[in-house]
């Protein structure tokens, strides 16, 4: 459980990034943080896991104030994947960079290649465990990244830019997984500028605007709202902009999901054929 | 990253901005080398006092107190180190001449760092690549020059996010003794190294594909002249030299110890 209460941030130069800001995040529940650049959602993520104290306010991990607690004790219950992999990786092989954090955590080594083992074949790495991370594509990369923080299964996880520089199957990929760490009841939250991505996988979406949530519900109640999304720089979903423009027709307004809008479509066309 | 602070360079309009980079260093080179003559105390006040005016001329009051707070350390390393060489050949007695003598020391430091900080606070590094150039420097040597200075700020950014990222895996840069604590910075730095060689390669294509170094003389748009200002600091700087050679060859600088008797 994340507890966020009138958290307000600035940075040493001055900056205001949060301007009060407060949330609740069960425990597992699939969250996407959306908004223009500049508004304040990497700095909020970063006060998740205690990389950023508050400047006045609280935020709670499982009931545990981040302002006292070490950002090391803070990563093990929440695990968090930067948006860029050059960022963390520098081991010699992809074992050495996913075994890193479970050494810094103090895991024995058997249950360290254990750990291993289930982290690559997770994220379909087992060919490159003895390969430098600097040999890998960027998409490959990514994974070493999301292997490498999974490895110590955090239960709360957090994602920044996770679909940058990915290809279509990737993302599938991606979505697939973040299905199968919600079932295992993990919370998951996504830091992102990808309409569609979130359309697909329809979470709770809060939406950000000059470091304050200026929309919080669900996908598809904010995916379908356009001034909302017009003041945040955000274009609507391609379905949703096709369905906006049908409530003459008698169709929903609020429908973003592909296989949802299908089958309405078709009921329909069929009802008037007949 | 309070000490890259010091070092940045902000667009700000004022009399010392304006002035000709190429007199500027002139000038910090003058006082460098004052500082470096003198070992009293007395005249490396007056160095540092010296500079005061700049300072707030240019209005960069707080980054420069800031890159001086950075500084901070290193100048306390160097007093105690003073003191206690002192204190220890000195068959452990303290005078009050070794602390005058640490004290100048350190701000022998102090006023090195100072100057420079005065210096790339008020100089853009495109006035310093001018500089370079008109200085008959190959292009080539001063383009490599200002983009690396452009690039301080950046790298210090992107260090910042990488220990992050680091920390969010679990790495504590503080834990161990003095030789484990150097180790925890390898997982920084290498990701600090790789991302800069490839930005390097990155931008070597960018500017390549934008013809960079296609005609053999380029021209610059803006080319730096002097002005009236330009020589009273040329002047001001030559009155330091010719005061610190008149002073070390002829003046018995006295020592606050000796003036106020306590030696």
């Amino acid at each position: 459980m994340l507890v966020v209460e009138d958290v307000r941030f600035s940075y040493p130069s001055g900056v205001e990034a949060l301007k009060g800001v407060s949330l609740t995040v069960k425990d597992g529940e699939f969250v996407a943080i959306m908004g223009q650049n500049g508004a304040g959602k990497t700095t909020l993520v970063k006060h998740f896991n205690g990389l950023l104290k508050p400047s006045s306010g609280s935020v709670r991990v499982n009931g545990v104030e981040t302002k006292k607690t070490s950002v090391a004790t803070l990563a093990r219950n929440v695990g968090f994947v930067f948006q860029n992999p050059d960022h963390q990786l520098f081991s010699e092989t992809v074992d050495a960079e996913i075994a890193f954090a479970l050494k810094n955590f103090g895991y024995e080594a058997d249950v360290i290649e254990k750990r291993i083992t289930w982290a690559v074949n997770l994220l379909g790495l087992t060919q490159y465990r003895k390969t430098s991370p600097f040999m890998l594509s960027g998409g490959e990369r990514k994974r070493v990244a999301l292997a490498s923080v999974l490895a110590w299964d955090p239960q709360i996880l957090i994602l920044d830019e996770p679909t940058i520089g990915q290809d279509h199957r990737q993302k599938e990929n991606l979505r697939q997984f973040i299905m199968q760490m919600q079932t295992q009841g993990k919370t998951i939250v996504i830091v992102t500028h990808d309409v569609e991505f979130v359309a697909e996988c329809n979470p709770r979406v809060m939406l950000m605007r000059e470091g304050k949530i200026v929309g919080d519900g669900a996908g598809k109640d904010i995916l379908t709202n356009p001034e909302l999304l017009e003041q945040s720089s955000i274009v609507l979903p391609q379905i949703a902009q096709v369905f906006t423009r049908l409530t003459s027709l008698g169709y929903p307004k609020n429908i973003i999901d592909l296989y949802e809008a299908r089958d309405l479509l078709i009921e329909k066309l069929e009802k008037r054929r007949r | 990253m309070s000490v890259f602070d010091g070092l940045k360079f902000r667009k700000v309009y004022s009399p010392i901005h304006n002035l000709d980079p190429r007199i500027k260093f002139i000038y910090v080179l003058a006082v460098f080398v004052a500082a470096i003559i003198f070992s009293a105390i007395i005249p490396l006040v007056v160095l540092f006092i010296m500079q005061l005016p700049f300072v707030l001329l240019a209005r960069v009051q707080k980054q420069w107190i800031r890159s001086l707070r950075g500084a901070l350390f290193l100048a306390l390393f160097i007093f105690v180190i003073n003191v206690a060489t002192n204190f220890f050949s000195n068959g452990y007695v303290l005078t009050a001449l070794n602390v005058e003598n640490a004290a100048a020391m350190t701000l022998r430091f102090v006023v090195l760092v100072e100057s420079f900080s005065v210096f790339f606070l008020t100089t853009s590094p495109d006035h310093l690549g001018l500089a370079l150039e008109q200085s008959r420097v190959p292009y080539e040597f001063s383009f490599a020059f200002t983009t690396a200075v452009r690039f301080v700020p950046v790298l210090a950014e992107e260090a910042q996010t990488i220990m992050d990222a680091q920390k969010a895996r679990g790495l504590e840069l503080e834990k161990g003794n003095f030789l484990k604590r150097i180790r925890n910075y390898v997982p920084v730095l290498i990701p600090l190294i790789v991302s800069a060689i490839r930005r390097s390669l990155e931008l070597a294509e960018a500017m390549e594909s934008r013809a960079w170094g296609a005609t053999k003389n380029r021209t610059n748009l803006y080319a730096l002249k002097l002005h009236r200002g330009d020589f009273v600091l040329l002047a001001v700087t030559v009155g330091v030299l010719v005061l610190t050679v008149y002073a070390f060859f002829y003046v018995h600088v006295p020592t606050l110890s000796h003036l106020f008797g306590f030696a």
